[in-house]
């Protein structure tokens, strides 16, 4: 029998759903192997009895949390999709102001309409079996992992840094054309797809296990780059892994 | 008089999470609203404070459909508040990159969530069992504009090297050679996907209502223009507030957005009957064949509109990549000379999408603000509701539920987008 997928979405930009939909070489083929029981933004069918469920997005809402909770319960595997799902995200960003002033300054007097909680990663809440980083996903890689997991295997999570792969391929590096790039301390698996169109690495696949980050902050402050810039780099995507940057800036 | 109830939790193949519910007894309207119940994410509040060159990536995570649409707003927006004016070339390429969005927006609507219900299926998986080569070709065509966006600037979703001042990396010329031929070789494809919805009737629905669009002396705006009007009335975007304000409407505490008239429309349908006139010449043959004539007031011929659009995009982009192929051209990414405040308008293809920022003296956000076109388009759909109700209301209960969805669907509404910002209330 094939195994029965869901794919879910929480607070997000739903980005990641939409590059599996953006499979189109791949997805007839995946459907061979695959029921889809459960994907709101593609089919009318809505069915609990899915083995894995595919979560994308923050949770940020009472009703999110919820939702989450009895999907684990029906599922067999949870794999979270992306940076909102694994380490926050740009939702992140959120947490850095007071939760009630947000709330005001967004809905004003509609605000009471709006139940809000801080940015938690879906494993704040459930259990997860597996993360696929990035800002959306890597196509490449939700093919490796899905195929990995229909063949009963654990897929691996990369924990080497973006600097690897952008070497590899050539590219100049960021620091020396005087930019301030986060690849050093970034989870690898996108191909520093950034770098290599030019722009920096804004860590949205999230640091590495155990990564260096006083070593990060030390670089880009010996590079020029301001206490304020610094902070703004390390918070766009991983605001929920607060670093101290005051502590490199003594007066 | 006839009662009925139509209740839809979490209405399927439209972007985000919405609501239909409408209520008649005895052929009053007691409830009828389109309720958006997406999570907030408070965007606005997130921008505070953020430098001039992190505002695009960040709002692309509005929406990952709508990314590239976010992207060009948000760096129209902070070229005009640091005065930098992007050169002929850099505005020919982001026109390419718009057309490619356009195409592929329009596209995966009309294959993916509107076929199935004028085919009448749950979704697109069961047609790749009888319709194979339907499926295969609306593939084909949503890769071709994918493609595009991946080739050129790294990414669709979300885009890279489209930033404000410029590209980080402006493409080689090969690359555009490729895609001027990706383009030609989905000619046939794309006349195809005209034969296909030529032959489909569209439910018949009509309301007279006001279109905005953005209007452009030269061609069919899309990646900026004047903000104009059906009913009349041409001015810049930074006139918006103006143009456009937010009410409360009675039903319900939801605010919505009003012009000259208590409700009006944006997307495809409102562009077309903007411009009409500037279509490409395969666009206005398409038009003619299947029997879109501006201006149309029916909110289903928002279908159409799409088709008719995605033609006129692909001989432009035909034209611009050939164009940029010839060229010699150095890139140099401009840099801000002043910080203040900027508006952004751009046609993406639900509608005409605003940012408005303010920067401080050092370039840090002070103030931002962004109106989505769901959210201006939300009490006009609700008009075609009540509208609606008389039309099915002696039909069979899953008919009537049907025809609301197929509503809201034909106006191809991004939730993600809309529920982002302000200007979206539903109790």
């Amino acid at each position: 029998m094939k195994p029965k997928i869901g794919v879910f979405s929480f607070t997000s930009c739903e980005g990641c759903q939409l590059t599996i939909l953006n499979l189109e070489d791949e997805i007839l083929a995946l459907l061979g192997h695959l029921d889809i029981v459960n994907f709101r933004e593609a089919i009318d069918e809505k069915r609990d009895d899915y083995d894995i469920a595919f979560v994308e997005g923050s949770i940020t809402t009472p009703a999110d949390e919820e939702e989450v909770k009895e999907i684990r319960q029906h599922a067999k595997l949870v794999v979270a999709l992306g940076a909102c799902a694994c380490i926050g995200g740009v939702n992140g960003m959120k947490n850095r102001h007071d939760l009630e002033e947000t709330r005001r300054y967004v809905y004003g007097e509609g605000a009471r309409h709006f139940p809000t909680t801080p940015t938690r990663r879906v494993r704040d809440v459930v259990p997860v079996d597996y993360e696929m980083h990035g800002c959306p996903i890597d196509k490449k890689e939700f093919l490796r992992v899905a195929s990995t997991l229909l063949l009963g295997q654990s897929p691996r999570v990369p924990n080497d840094a973006i600097c690897n792969e952008c070497k590899a391929l050539g590219n100049v590096c960021m620091y020396d054309k005087g930019d301030y790039c986060l690849g050093p301390v970034t989870r690898e698996g996108c191909g520093a797809l950034c770098p290599t169109y030019g722009e920096v690495c804004m860590g949205c696949r999230g640091f590495v296990d155990h990564a260096n980050l006083e070593g990060m902050v030390e670089a880009m402050k010996a590079h020029g780059m301001a206490r304020r810039d610094i902070e703004l780099r390390l918070t766009q995507f991983n605001a929920l892994t607060p670093v101290d940057v005051g502590r490199f800036f003594p007066n | 008089m006839k009662s009925f109830e139509v209740n839809v939790h979490h209405l399927t193949r439209v972007e985000g999470h919405g609501n239909i519910v409408v209520n008649v007894k005895e052929g009053r309207i007691e409830e009828l609203r389109l309720e958006i119940v997406e999570s907030p994410r408070f965007f606005e509040m997130m921008l505070k404070g953020r430098r001039w060159d992190e505002a695009a990536a960040i709002t692309a995570r509005i929406c990952g459909i709508c990314a590239l649409g976010h992207t060009t707003a948000s760096v129209l927006a902070t070229e005009a508040a640091t005065g930098m004016v992007p050169d002929e070339e850099t505005v020919l390429l982001r026109k390419l990159l718009v057309h490619g969005e356009t195409i592929q927006s329009h596209i995966l609507h009309l294959y993916f969530l509107v076929a199935p219900d004028l085919l009448g299926v749950g979704s697109v998986i069961p047609l790749a069992e009888t319709h194979p080569e339907v499926v295969k070709r609306a593939l084909r065509l949503k890769k071709l504009a994918n493609y595009m966006c991946d080739l050129l600037i790294g990414r669709k979703v979300h885009p890279i090297a489209y930033v404000p001042g410029g590209f980080t990396r402006w493409p080689e010329k090969k690359d555009f050679l490729t895609v001027h031929q990706a383009l030609l070789d989905a000619r046939e494809d794309l006349e195809a996907t005209v034969e296909l919805l030529a032959g489909i009737p569209m439910p018949d629905l009509t309301r007279e209502t006001e279109y905005l669009a953005l209007k452009d002396p030269k061609e069919y705006a899309l990646y900026t223009g004047d903000i104009a009007s059906t009913l009349g009335q041409v001015s810049p975007p930074h006139t918006y507030r103006e143009r456009i304000q937010e009410w409360v409407a009675p039903h319900s505490a939801a605010k919505h957005v009003k012009a000259q008239k208590d409700a009006f429309a944006v997307g495809a349908l409102a562009r077309f009957n903007v411009n009409h006139a500037m279509l490409r010449p395969w666009a206005k043959q398409v038009a003619e064949r299947i029997g879109l004539r501006g201006p149309s007031h029916n909110p289903f011929h928002n279908n159409l509109a799409q088709l008719v659009e995605a033609v006129h995009c692909y001989e432009d982009a035909i034209e611009i990549a050939a164009e940029l192929s010839r060229r010699s051209y150095r890139h140099e990414r401009q840099k801000p000379v002043r910080f203040g405040r900027g508006v952004g308008a751009t046609e993406v293809p639900r509608g005409t999408l605003y940012h408005d920022y303010t920067y401080d003296k050092d370039g840090y956000i002070l103030e931002a603000n962004c109106i989505i076109p769901t959210g201006q388009n939300l009490a006009n759909i609700e008009k075609d509701m009540e509208a609606l109700v008389t039309k099915v209301i002696d039909k069979p209960q899953d008919e009537i539920r049907h025809s609301f969805e197929m509503l809201v669907r034909a106006y191809d509404p991004c939730i993600s987008c809309a529920t982002h910002f302000l200007d979206v209330r539903f109790v």
